[in-house]
């Protein structure tokens, strides 16, 4: 009767365990219902709409056209020169995905309270869903926002794409992981201190105008570009413009910058994230 | 031996009563700030502070509750092991620690293979989602993967009977297929380990009877459940094993058939024969009806004893406050399984015919015969139903009495009849003949 060698046993249920005790593999084991969550989302999402997937156009579209015209005709925020429409919707493309990553994800405890206590999966495959599915949705508006850039070039825009664009995907996934790490934090934080989730919301809206969307970089003052590219968003949003549209400022060491605070933050947000996920039911 | 799949050890929880709300982040900086300084933690209570420095378990302060303290068992592979206990008695916690969905707050639970919980059905559906795709939904949530789904898929629909609505949205289901296709999800499972919390108590009795058979094949197959339910009949019939929990302590762990009549018998509340309240303020009740008197007596004067054999009366006087109602009063006798023996109510008075009673204090009579129940504990519950149909009032459990077996059996057998009632009907044998011509017995 030797049943004490741990190696015995599947599963051994504890208070806690380490910092770093992760569980990643369960999720690995567990990534058909990551699937699942996202094709949940997807189908469920547009389910009787009448424009369905539509949307997914319309938002980006609309916003475009209203900063076009309050901060580039009314406000006359330069735009590095380049057409300021493409200016926005470059903007708006990658800071949406980025805005939705964090305010979906942040929401994760809260809204799955009621599925989270009555069976065990990793919780971690909800706001990885999360991610994923928000990948078809910047998927189609990248593809909108290219089918525009083709219509400027044609008609002549000075528009300079350059090789750089095949770092889209790596900026992709620095988009992904800054929204999910950000919004992962607070989830756990707001099993808590429920203040938090009213402040994702408004916060986002702030930080937007923190990150160069809607002007750009350049025209930032010398004495406060540091306080700028503070915000690991800057470098992400004015590398792609710089790709796509061939204008704006690009520097590999803000690139840099931006990687490493997005691994420091998925990092700590997962960790915080296993953390709160084993009792969080006992306080929400 | 190696077949032991669960093993628990000293596993205790508890839980922070009251508001976890406004001011927790003050609060917890407070904490912090103390716990910086070395000074006690600010926020706890005097008599836990003294605790904290003795450093010992003590017992729990007002602000605090163990819901399970210091439980260990082994369950082996193949066994259905039940749990019971009244409510509150941390059933639902255990189950909950077991799958994962909360940790324990010390102790170690090991367990071999996977486990599968099922704390309640349909959990992860999404109403706006088919049958078919709720089907791979839940599955995954419960733990397989998809090509286990596919393997089983037909199984399942077969067996929650939904073939015709299978590419029909689950909130046009009716609540029955719903949960049909719910726990036929859960049951195709293949964990070598199910944690089931009363998900019986839902669907008709048809399909309650295909889960219990099937609860029953999975352990055939080598496969553990632990089973939490508040039905007895379901405990006794489908578990070996029994583990009775009070206030989250283990306080019985055993056969089934012993541990399930041993909590019916003792750890239900005692006889309660009769009770009186002289204030109507304080009385049982609702604004329109309260109780004045609730008893049993006996008309036998020497014994106060309730044999088979002992008819009786349940007396229930209580005050109307309506003016002009049609009240009556309906008991529900149970018996120790829970099961109810029978009902009957005062509209069955001879001469009664729903007349409106006017305020004031009115006393229903019923006599019980004897030779109906049988031996044992019995409770009644009482109804208080207006216009026939409308009950105003429930008192549950408000009458409890052991009914005590004196029949004269002389060298027969001994032990406990089966059934609910135990009448003595009239019965008559007589001698036909030593060879009966096979017409006459056909023509009868």
């Amino acid at each position: 009767m030797n049943h004490n060698s741990n190696t015995y046993w599947d599963l051994i249920i504890r208070t806690k365990s380490g910092w770093f005790d992760l569980h990643l593999s369960d999720l690995w084991r567990y990534r058909d219902l990551t699937m699942l969550f996202v094709w949940r989302d997807f189908v469920a999402q547009y389910k009787q709409t009448i424009l369905g997937p539509l949307w997914y156009l319309i938002q980006p579209l609309f916003s475009t056209i209203v900063f076009t015209v309050v901060f580039g005709r009314v406000a006359k925020i330069p735009t590095d020169g380049l057409p300021p429409f493409l200016f926005y919707m470059a903007g708006v493309t990658c800071w949406t995905y980025f805005a939705d990553c964090l305010t979906k994800t942040s929401g994760t405890f809260i809204t799955n309270a009621g599925l989270f206590g009555k069976v065990y999966f990793p919780r971690l495959t909800v706001p990885l869903s999360i991610v994923i599915s928000n990948i078809l949705k910047f998927g189609i508006q990248f593809l909108f926002f290219i089918g525009f850039l083709a219509y400027f070039m044609i008609k002549g825009a000075h528009i300079k794409p350059n090789y750089w664009i095949f770092l889209m995907p790596y900026l992709l996934l620095l988009l992904a992981g800054l929204g999910l790490g950000a919004g992962i934090i607070i989830s756990a934080l707001t099993t808590k201190y429920r203040d938090l989730q009213q402040l994702v919301t408004f916060g986002v809206q702030l930080l937007m105008y923190a990150t160069p969307i809607v002007y750009p970089l350049s025209v930032v003052p010398e004495k406060y570009k540091w306080l700028a590219l503070a915000n690991p968003m800057a470098p992400i949003v004015e590398t792609f413009r710089y790709a796509f549209l061939g204008s704006g400022s690009f520097n590999g060491i803000y690139l840099l910058y931006s990687t490493g605070t997005t691994l420091i933050l998925l990092l700590f947000g997962v960790i915080l994230f296993n953390r709160v996920e084993k009792t969080f039911m006992d306080t929400v | 031996m190696s077949d032991i799949v669960i093993q628990v050890e000293n596993l205790s929880k508890y839980y922070n009563l009251g508001v976890v709300g406004t001011g927790t982040l003050s609060h917890d900086l407070n904490r912090a700030w103390a716990k910086l300084r070395g000074k006690p933690d600010p926020t706890l209570r005097i008599d836990q502070t003294i605790q904290q420095f003795n450093n010992s378990t003590g017992k729990a302060s007002d602000d605090y509750i163990w819901a399970l303290r210091d439980i260990s068992f082994e369950v082996k592979q193949g066994e259905i092991l039940g749990i019971i206990g009244r409510n509150g008695a941390g059933k639902s916690t255990l189950l909950k620690i077991l799958s994962r969905v909360t940790a324990p707050t010390s102790g170690e639970c090991r367990v071999k293979g996977r486990i599968a919980s099922l704390l309640e059905v349909g959990t992860g559906f999404h109403p706006e989602l088919t049958g078919r795709e709720n089907i791979f939904l839940n599955g995954a949530i419960l733990g397989m993967t998809k090509e286990e789904i596919k393997q089983k898929f037909d199984e399942i629909v077969a067996f929650a009977e939904v073939e015709k609505f299978i590419d029909t949205p689950v909130k046009r289901y009716s609540s029955g297929m719903y949960v049909r296709l719910a726990f036929a999800v859960a049951a195709h499972l293949e964990p070598e380990i199910l944690v089931i919390d009363e998900v019986l108590a839902v669907g008709d009795a048809q399909f309650q009877k295909k889960c219990l058979w099937k609860m029953g094949d999975v352990s055939k197959e080598g496969r553990t459940v632990l089973f939490v339910s508040h039905n007895m009949v379901a405990v006794q019939s489908l578990c070996q094993k029994v583990m009775l929990l009070d206030k989250g302590e283990m306080v019985q762990n055993g056969p089934a058939n012993q541990i399930v009549s041993n909590y019916l018998r003792y750890c239900l509340t005692s006889t309660q024969m009769d009770q009186v309240w002289k204030n109507q303020d304080e009385a049982p009740g609702c604004e329109e009806v309260r109780f004045r008197r609730i008893s049993i007596q006996i008309n036998d004067q020497d014994n106060n004893m309730i044999t088979m054999e002992t008819p009786f009366l349940v007396i229930v006087e209580y005050w109307n406050e309506i003016p002009a109602a049609c009240l009556h009063i309906t008991l529900h006798i149970r018996n120790e399984q829970g099961i109810v023996a029978f009902t009957t109510g005062s509209c069955q008075e001879p001469g009664w015919n729903g007349q409106s009673l006017e305020k004031g204090i009115y006393r229903s009579i019923c006599h019980m015969p004897k030779n109906l129940l049988n031996s044992g504990r019995h409770s009644i519950t009482i109804l208080v139903v207006r216009d026939l149909a409308n009950i105003i009032y429930m008192y549950e459990d408000a009458l409890v009495f052991d009914i005590v077996d004196n029949r004269d059996r002389s060298g027969g057998w001994f032990g406990k009849e089966p059934g609910v009632v135990q009448p003595y009907l009239e019965w008559k044998t007589e001698y036909v003949g030593s060879k009966i011509p096979s017409q006459r017995l056909l023509k009868r």
